[in-house]
């Protein structure tokens, strides 16, 4: 039987030959006139009506991103125009932003999509200009007057078309933020963007179906509460095989400690199954008085990249299910967008939490001050501190197989900055730790290329294309260092860098830094480990017959 | 095309200045038009700036660039990720006077056809360095002609700009550096493709103003030697408000002048206010203490959201059979 032709949403459709001959150079035809080519692999399905209407967005309607004609609603024009005016006039970034842009290019090769791919829309400078043309010829003296002399250009539906494709092609990321000398931020820009697309009813179902499902589920994937019982469940039962240990699954227990929410992505797929095991065998160990709970089970926010009311309105149940639950504070697991919105966002929207305490360590007595106001604390913050003061027995050599290394996910280091913490943790539980070339973490670091809601699989050539400087960075550890996983605190990242490596640097596979952490600590009354919580043996630590004598004798 | 407009426009702007001079159109080329400039550009300014100023910003988002404040055996990054106003204004400073955040751009290669590589590429900002730096210095330079007596800080600033004591009159450093920057920051524009691909006339039209009001102003001091006396009687004029027009000055000065009157005159309506605009900039100037102090959107409204008892009404028997504590049985 000879093997099915892969398809556009498949990996192995794209070859890597092709991907690498990038050209850089622009086309021959000015922005303006060169339209948008709807290439299947490039561009994301739009939101299906019905996930619409639970959501209550507008003008729901199914339609195909291939359609002559999107149905745009009566008035489009006129609805664009007032909500870019009335953005303008509520958001000092939006304004300021548009206004303040000399074109000096230094962000023009900064963004991994234009990298990747070679598209000059895909300059943050041109991504900004799709809006900002509109805005001069609509909103400008200059731009009114001197047109597209000016650099202005009237909005038509295939300007509509263009910001489409082009605002989903861009995972606000922010990289090139940090290079802009105005700090200029097209994550800024492509929400706004994306905002005025949804006052037409313009979105893509891999955004819209999370937001519907998180909405009455309270997690993106739609998991309802005994359905989440069971999965936390299986993962237990996959603990005490793996280290002997039966742990306790506290779900919705008022008086609780700690409300504690990871993304739900953890939930349901390798690798990030893991991670969620291993904070649960933590809490286990380390006696946290701490509760899921299932109305609050994600604190990923697929809002981030809908609009700023969908973002507050998916938020609001994480405080109001501390309040209801009566905990003292919360501690937030590996996500990326979710500590933007966490970070940036949840204090403004959805506050003030002050019902809740001032975080402090019931292991350390250390008390979060950072986070005083907001009262929510990061898992690695949290064992950074734990480890500092020696609170986890820890035997690094158990990850000695594991030669590591570490990617920044774009929103904690760009939209909080938390750089030092994952790395004090990761450098203590493995001992071979490589970083990847300086200009590709930290604060430059790279976007996976599926964050922002662009992680599909319909989507495959442009992820391929936008991982390609992350896989870049990581193919040039694995060649010299030999790293074989890439740790990275984010679920999309867990989702996503698994096909950008296995494409551009096979044999690296992805890991969360808990699951490090879980599978280097030693735990009181653990048997002997002999497996990892992947259940795959560990190299050095395989049963030996005496192992299995002991084992017959204690089974009698 | 876009050079074009833009090298046309400038030609031509100037050429008008030359002939409002050569027909003896002092008075509006050397008065009316220099007032109403300013008054356009002190204006502009401030109606921009308190523009900006009207919008609330309902969210605290800095772009972080380095090491956030958390424990206190972590070391914060300061400078990139300011957690104070002390520190923000410190990010400032750097990122206004020193133009910080271009200090760290990279050119991205591919090599060997596979491997990327990202240099260290400092051409912008040396460029831009020099161009802003300049400009500035050659202004306060400037203002020998509107004060009388000259204050010192000015008679500093010439002494040590023409510190290479070349030339008769002395050939200050600046006004090459000035033109020298403007020039590269074009031909950078022009050469490389990615940055010629998204130049407007927005763009070309200011950098070529400036090119023009740069060698104007060499040609002037160096070549047409003007009567510097007389300018000087005509800026003091306009200073005190008793203008008065002198003969004796040279078309070209007209030229020059008006040149610079566009300048002033376009400034604020263009992408030239990101002078302005770069200390609105809320990815840069707010202190990433989101989670310490609260910051308040002042335009907030609530939200429909699913709550709590409805999620339960929705799901109660599920949730009993699995044996999650409700509210309600």
């Amino acid at each position: 039987m000879t093997r099915k032709a892969p398809k556009p949403d498949e990996m192995e459709y794209y070859q890597q030959e092709d991907l690498l001959k990038v050209d850089w150079e622009p086309p021959k035809t000015s922005w303006m006139d060169t339209p948008v080519d709807f290439r299947l692999g490039t561009y994301i399905y739009p939101g299906k009506a019905k996930k619409m209407k639970v959501f209550d967005l507008p003008y729901p309607r199914d339609w195909a991103v291939t359609d002559e004609d999107w149905q745009l609603p009566d008035g489009w024009k006129k609805t664009v125009l007032e909500g870019m005016a009335d953005r303008l006039s509520k958001y000092r970034s939006f304004k300021v932003f548009m206004d303040t842009c000399v074109r000096c290019g230094a962000c023009s090769d900064k963004c991994h999509f234009f990298i990747g791919s070679g598209d000059p829309k895909n300059m943050p400078v041109l991504r900004a200009e799709l809006l900002r043309s509109i805005y001069r010829k609509d909103f400008t003296a200059l731009g009114k007057v001197f047109g597209k002399l000016a650099g202005g250009r009237e909005l038509t539906p295939d300007v509509i078309k263009e910001w489409f494709y082009y605002f989903y092609q861009c995972t606000e990321c922010r990289r090139c933020s940090v290079f802009c000398p105005y700090g200029i931020d097209t994550a800024e820009i492509t929400m706004m963007g994306r905002e005025l697309l949804g006052l037409l009813g313009l979105y893509v179902n891999w955004v819209i179906e999370p937001v519907a499902n998180c909405y009455r589920y309270g997690n993106h994937l739609g998991i309802q509460p005994h359905g989440l019982k069971d999965t936390l469940d299986f993962m237990a039962d996959d603990i005490e095989e793996a280290t002997g240990i039966r742990i306790d699954i506290p779900i919705n227990k008022k008086g609780a400690e700690i409300l504690f929410f990871t993304p739900s992505g953890d939930f349901v797929a390798a690798p990030g199954i893991y991670t969620c095991m291993a904070y649960m065998l933590l809490f286990h160990e380390l006696g946290i008085d701490y509760t899921w709970s299932t109305y609050a089970s994600d604190g990923g926010n697929f809002g981030l990249f809908t609009s700023h009311e969908a973002m507050k309105r998916l938020n609001s149940k994480i405080y109001s299910e501390a309040k209801r639950l009566g905990v003292k504070w919360i501690l937030g697991g590996e996500c990326g967008h979710m500590w933007r919105v966490i970070h940036q966002y949840m204090n403004t929207m959805t506050g003030p939490a002050d019902f809740l305490e001032v975080p402090k360590s019931p292991l350390t007595g250390t008390v979060f001050e950072n986070a005083r106001s907001a009262k929510v604390v990061h898992i690695m913050e949290f064992l950074a501190d734990a480890i500092r003061h020696g609170k986890l027995k820890l035997d690094p050599s158990r990850n000695d197989h594991i030669r590591v290394t570490f990617h920044d996910s774009c929103n904690p280091a760009r939209g909080m900055g938390i750089l030092e913490e994952p790395r004090y943790v990761i450098r203590n539980v493995c001992n071979n730790f490589f970083e990847m070339p300086e200009n590709t973490i930290r604060e430059q670091t790279f976007c996976c290329g599926g964050g922002a809601g662009l992680g599909t699989d319909e989507n495959m050539e442009m992820r391929l294309r936008g991982g390609l400087p992350r896989g870049n960075a990581v193919r040039y550890v694995q060649e010299r260092h030999g790293v074989n996983q890439l740790a990275a605190m984010c679920a999309i990242d867990r989702a996503t860098l698994v096909t950008v490596c296995d494409y551009w640097a096979p044999g690296v596979e992805v890991t969360g830094i808990c699951e490090l952490v879980a599978n280097a600590m030693v735990f009181e009354g653990e048997s002997k480990r002999t497996h990892n919580l992947r259940l795959e043996p560990i190299p050095g630590m395989e049963e030996t017959e005496e192992d299995e004598v002991v084992e017959m004798a204690a089974n009698e | 095309m876009n050079v074009m407009v833009g090298l046309v426009a400038v030609l031509g702007l100037f050429g008008l200045g030359l002939a409002g001079g050569a027909l003896g159109m002092g008075w509006i080329f050397g008065v009316v038009l220099p007032y109403a400039a300013l008054l356009l550009f002190v204006g502009g300014l401030i109606y921009r700036v308190l523009g900006w100023a009207s919008i609330p910003v309902p969210f605290r988002i800095p772009t972080t660039s380095g090491q956030q404040k958390s424990l206190s055996w972590v070391k914060q990054q300061k400078l990139d990720n300011p957690h104070s106003t002390f520190t923000v204004i410190g990010r400032m400073a750097l990122e206004v006077l020193l133009f910080r955040s271009l200090l760290k751009n990279t050119k991205t290669e591919m090599v060997e056809g596979r491997r990327l590589v990202y240099a260290t590429d400092l051409g912008l900002w040396i460029g831009a360095m020099a161009m802003h730096w300049s400009l500035l210095i050659v202004l306060i330079r400037h203002l020998r002609l509107f004060t009388n007596p000259v204050p010192f800080f000015v008679t500093f600033t010439e002494n040590v700009d023409g510190f290479m004591e070349v030339g008769l009159p002395v050939v200050y450093v600046t006004s090459l550096v000035f033109v020298a920057g403007v020039a590269y920051l074009l031909y950078r524009r022009l050469s490389i493709s990615q940055v010629r691909y998204i130049s407007l006339v927005n763009d070309y039209f200011p950098l070529f103003l400036m090119l023009a009001i740069g060698v104007s102003g060499v040609w002037l001091r160096h070549l047409a030697k003007t009567d510097i006396a007389s300018v000087k009687e005509m800026a003091l004029g306009l200073v005190r408000f008793s203008p008065v027009v002198a003969d004796s000055v040279s078309p070209l000065f007209y030229g020059h002048l008006f040149l610079v009157c566009v300048l002033l005159a376009y400034f604020p309506f263009s992408k030239l206010v990101h002078m302005a605009g770069v200390f609105l900039s809320p990815t840069r100037n707010m202190a990433n203490n989101n989670r310490a102090v609260r910051h308040i959107n002042p335009w907030d409204y609530p939200v429909k959201v699913h709550t709590y008892e409805e999620y339960e009404d929705d799901l109660r028997e599920k949730m009993i059979g699995a044996g999650i504590p409700v509210e309600k049985q």
